[in-house]
């Protein structure tokens, strides 16, 4: 089986990067060894935030931002995303003078999309959140999206543009021969000139096969869904310094996550959820919304995501394997960056470069061969 | 607190190996969700008297005594507690009263028992339509006897049992819809075996006989609809090439009963698949150890086998889990001075009859049927998505969300596996179950946010 480019993994890094790149003319196969969106891209809390973005990823941010507002147009559908909002609150001064100091910072280089908001505005725009809140940062363009539908949106659109895609597909070998990837999986060998790392968690490991160590962690966030109810709290709402994203889906539920970590099993294949641990961003969410209380909690999870030491992702050629680009390390914040991401990967994948600075992202920082010199 | 061992289920195969395991000076806390101890089978036992008693039959009335050696054997009964989480090492959550709270155990028993077998049809989610479970639940909780035209429609001992137990309170049954096979050849076959136990053989004459006497008995119909506005009000089937239409008030259905897993699954066990009766259940060894190093399962939860199989299934656990902590070097010896093995094997004779009588069903389901309760989703749209997935139902529970609501796919699991193996033409035992999630029993936020003071309590 041959194409022009061929896609390792099947979460929505992976999707879009083939969705944009088969739109561009090539040949696209994606291989995903489980099924599509099987660990991070499913697991998401699916929050679309600029806000409280690190500086490096911002440019990729905005632009992303844009697509989201015009996603009918990448993907003929929506995907569930509403522009609801994002707030973070500050439940104390220390907190509030930290946001303070980043909202001036960002407005001082010219990027205006956070603003401060008072206690009154705050109370407006959430009227059940606690009155010990202090104030926070607002960006009204933000919100959150619906993970599932997000992931068959871009799935269908591939399908339609052309992209083959094959699950339950594991890739057990990638070697470069004659400027051609060869590559060794469960359902056969393929054959392309590009191969595209989107394996999430286990990207480095693909990295390994490709002949390009990588250091990188596994992130394992844990979740909460409720039972449906009456409260309505329309955006998405964190705490400065508090492991909580708190936000209420289009189906009633409210999904409680933030970032507490559940544990990793030893053979680095699954993750479950540590209750203990769990209770921070449980309690955190509870104080913030007293009235949530008594709301019964119907599922809990622990996903799956790579991690980086600078918990920036891995965006771009690599250092030691002509052909091959990377794609991962989102470290628990690249649901919102997958139609930019998949735009910049589309670009070196068809053109070999693209306009976007992807310094930070480089791949070399994670380099074991320069850990080790 | 710290156990030597948590048994969860205070029914035949849990207080049994309680009991063992106090035996054995072994310090055990046994949680229930009951508040009295007897599980299913001898729910209410201690306070049913009189012609209750008398109707739910001598098997029911056995269960006395174990209750009464199960208050009297030292083990900490935990009544009315949730378990809801299980971590290994061991660390249990508990709520009682509205508090979670965590205990831990050197070892944990897992004698939690079956649930009723979830078969959707046209109508099932009407009011009105219930399990003969849960009726049998109000018969034992307070006499209670469902009213109107009450119809039966399923197979099994546990329908016949129910009907039994009816007849005898001097209630009506309107009618038996048996989707029972006629005992074909394999059932025969495995008859020599069976015979082993006529009394429980004799007990399963007995029971047609009364039903036969007593009401109508329905057999060899298709296409059983539920009707009616807002509730149950007719039933409609087919017989032949003829229409039958009958006003009902109750239905009441039950189609065999399935090891509990949601607790072996989370933990990520490894199970088998069981192809005479179409469940999962967790693989154990010979002393009813898991996969995972000190998590035991006694009784239905490792495979049906009921209440006699169970308790001696606990004992046999019981003599393991001594032995796993190292207190019972003898543990082989007293296993075949009790005989245990032999009386297992006799209490499990009528099994392979059973089985082969009452086959899973296999009827074809219609696309307008409502699969998953919880978030109203039809056979037709998991027939949809499952075409363009991989076969895996963990697929399915992601597009439609089937499988998400607060049953967490206990009613609608083994349909989605079978429609996503219809549709990929794979064998049921080649595709998966759905990825469990905790907590296995709902639990509030508030009470997970005071798990955050946890100390060793």
């Amino acid at each position: 089986m041959n194409a022009d480019i061929l896609v390792i993994g099947g979460g929505l890094h992976g999707l879009s990067a083939a969705l944009q790149s088969a739109r561009r003319g090539a040949s696209v196969i994606l291989v995903e060894r489980h099924f599509l969106g099987r660990h991070a891209s499913g697991a998401t809390a699916a929050g679309v935030r600029t806000l409280g973005r690190d500086p490096a990823e911002l440019p990729l941010s905005l632009e992303a931002a844009g697509m989201w507002h015009e996603m009918a147009e990448l993907v003929s559908d929506d995907c569930g995303f509403t522009a609801c909002g994002q707030l973070q609150v500050a439940e104390d001064e220390a907190a509030l003078s930290k946001i303070k100091a980043r909202v001036r910072a960002l407005q001082s280089k010219g990027f205006m999309h956070e603003t401060m908001i008072g206690l009154e505005e705050m109370q407006e725009l959430v009227p059940d959140l606690s009155p010990h809140c202090l104030g926070g940062a607002w960006v009204s363009g933000d919100g959150s999206a619906d993970p599932h539908r997000t992931i068959c949106a871009f799935r269908d659109a591939a399908l339609r543009a052309g992209v083959e895609i094959h699950e339950e597909c594991l890739v057990t070998g990638l070697q470069r021969r004659n400027d051609r990837w060869q590559a060794q999986t469960s359902r056969g060998v393929f054959e392309a000139s590009i191969i595209v790392n989107a394996g999430g968690a286990w990207a480095d490991q693909v990295a390994a096969l490709a002949g390009e160590p990588v250091q990188q962690s596994i992130r394992t966030s844990m979740m909460v869904v409720t039972e449906r109810t009456q409260t309505r709290v329309k955006p998405v709402v964190s705490s400065l310094g508090k492991k909580l994203s708190f936000k209420q889906t289009a189906q009633g539920t409210m999904v409680i996550g933030g970032g507490s970590q559940g544990r990793l099993a030893a053979d680095r294949q699954s993750a479950s959820v540590d209750f203990v641990a769990l209770a921070a961003s449980v309690g955190a969410a509870v104080r913030l919304f007293p009235k949530t209380k008594g709301l019964r909690i119907v599922r809990t999870w622990a996903g799956m995501e790579a991690m980086t030491r600078d918990h920036l992702p891995v965006i771009g050629f690599s250092r030691g394997a002509p052909g091959l680009i990377h794609a991962f390390g989102f470290s628990g914040h690249g649901f919102q960056l997958v139609p930019s991401v998949g735009r910049v990967v589309a670009d070196l994948a068809c053109k070999g470069q693209t306009r976007h600075d992807l310094g930070a992202f480089d791949v070399e920082r994670l380099s074991k061969e320069r850990a080790a010199a | 607190m710290t156990y030597d061992v948590v048994v969860i289920g205070a029914g035949p195969a849990g207080m049994s190996a309680a009991i063992q395991l106090r035996k054995a000076g072994i310090a055990v806390a046994a949680v229930d969700e009951q508040a009295a101890p007897g599980g299913q089978i001898w729910r209410g036992v201690e306070r049913n008297a009189g012609p209750v008693s008398a109707a739910l039959g001598a098997d029911y009335q056995k269960g006395a005594t174990l209750v009464e050696a199960f208050r009297d054997s030292g083990a900490e009964y935990l009544p009315a507690t949730q378990v809801w989480q299980i971590e290994e090492g061991w660390n249990l959550f508990l709520t009682s009263e509205g508090k979670a709270r965590r205990i831990k155990a050197r070892a944990v028993l897992l004698a939690n028992g079956a649930q009723e077998r979830p078969v959707p049809f046209p109508g099932w989610t009407l009011p009105g339509v219930m399990t003969v479970g849960a009726a049998q639940i109000l018969l034992k909780s307070g006499g209670m006897l469902p009213e109107g035209e009450v119809w039966i429609a399923g197979a099994g001992p546990l329908p016949l049992l129910y009907a039994t137990q009816v007849l005898g309170l001097e209630g009506r049954i309107a009618g038996f819809l048996d989707t029972s096979k006629r005992p074909g050849l394999a059932a025969l076959s495995s008859l020599p075996g069976a015979w082993r136990d006529i009394p429980g053989l004799l007990k399963g004459v007995r029971w047609l006989w009364d039903l036969k006497r007593s009401g109508r008995m329905v057999r060899g119909f298709s296409d059983l609809h539920a009707e009616g506005e807002g509730r149950l009000q007719h039933l409609q089937w087919r017989a032949g090439n003829e229409q039958r239409k009958v006003r009902a008030d109750v239905l009441l259905v039950h189609e065999g009963v399935v090891p509990r897993i949601h607790e072996t699954m989370a933990l990520g066990c490894v199970h088998d698949w069981n192809s005479d009766q179409n469940y999962f259940s967790a693989r154990l060894d010979q002393w009813g150890e898991t996969s995972r190093p000190g998590l035991f399962v006694a009784g239905d939860a490792g495979g049906i086998g009921g209440w006699l199989a169970a308790t001696l299934s606990g004992e046999i656990a019981a003599l393991g889990i001594a032995r796993y902590l190292g207190g019972s070097p003898d543990a082989d010896s007293l296993r075949r001075e009790a005989g245990l093995d032999e009386r297992l094997s006799r209490a499990r004779a009528l099994r392979p009859f059973l089985d082969a009588l009452y086959p899973p069903p296999a009827e074809h389901l219609a696309d307008e049927v409502v699969v998953c309760r919880c978030e109203e989703v039809t056979a037709g749209q998991i027939r949809a998505v499952a075409k363009v997935s991989a076969p895996d139902p963990n697929a399915v529970k992601a597009a439609t969300r089937c499988g998400m609501g607060p049953c967490q796919g206990r009613q609608c699991g083994y349909t989605v596996q079978a429609l996503v193996a219809e549709v990929h033409g794979l064998p049921l035992a080649d595709v998966s179950f759905f990825n469990i999630r905790p907590p296995l029993k709902p639990v509030t936020l508030g009470e997970i946010a005071a798990l955050g003071d946890l100390e060793e309590a």
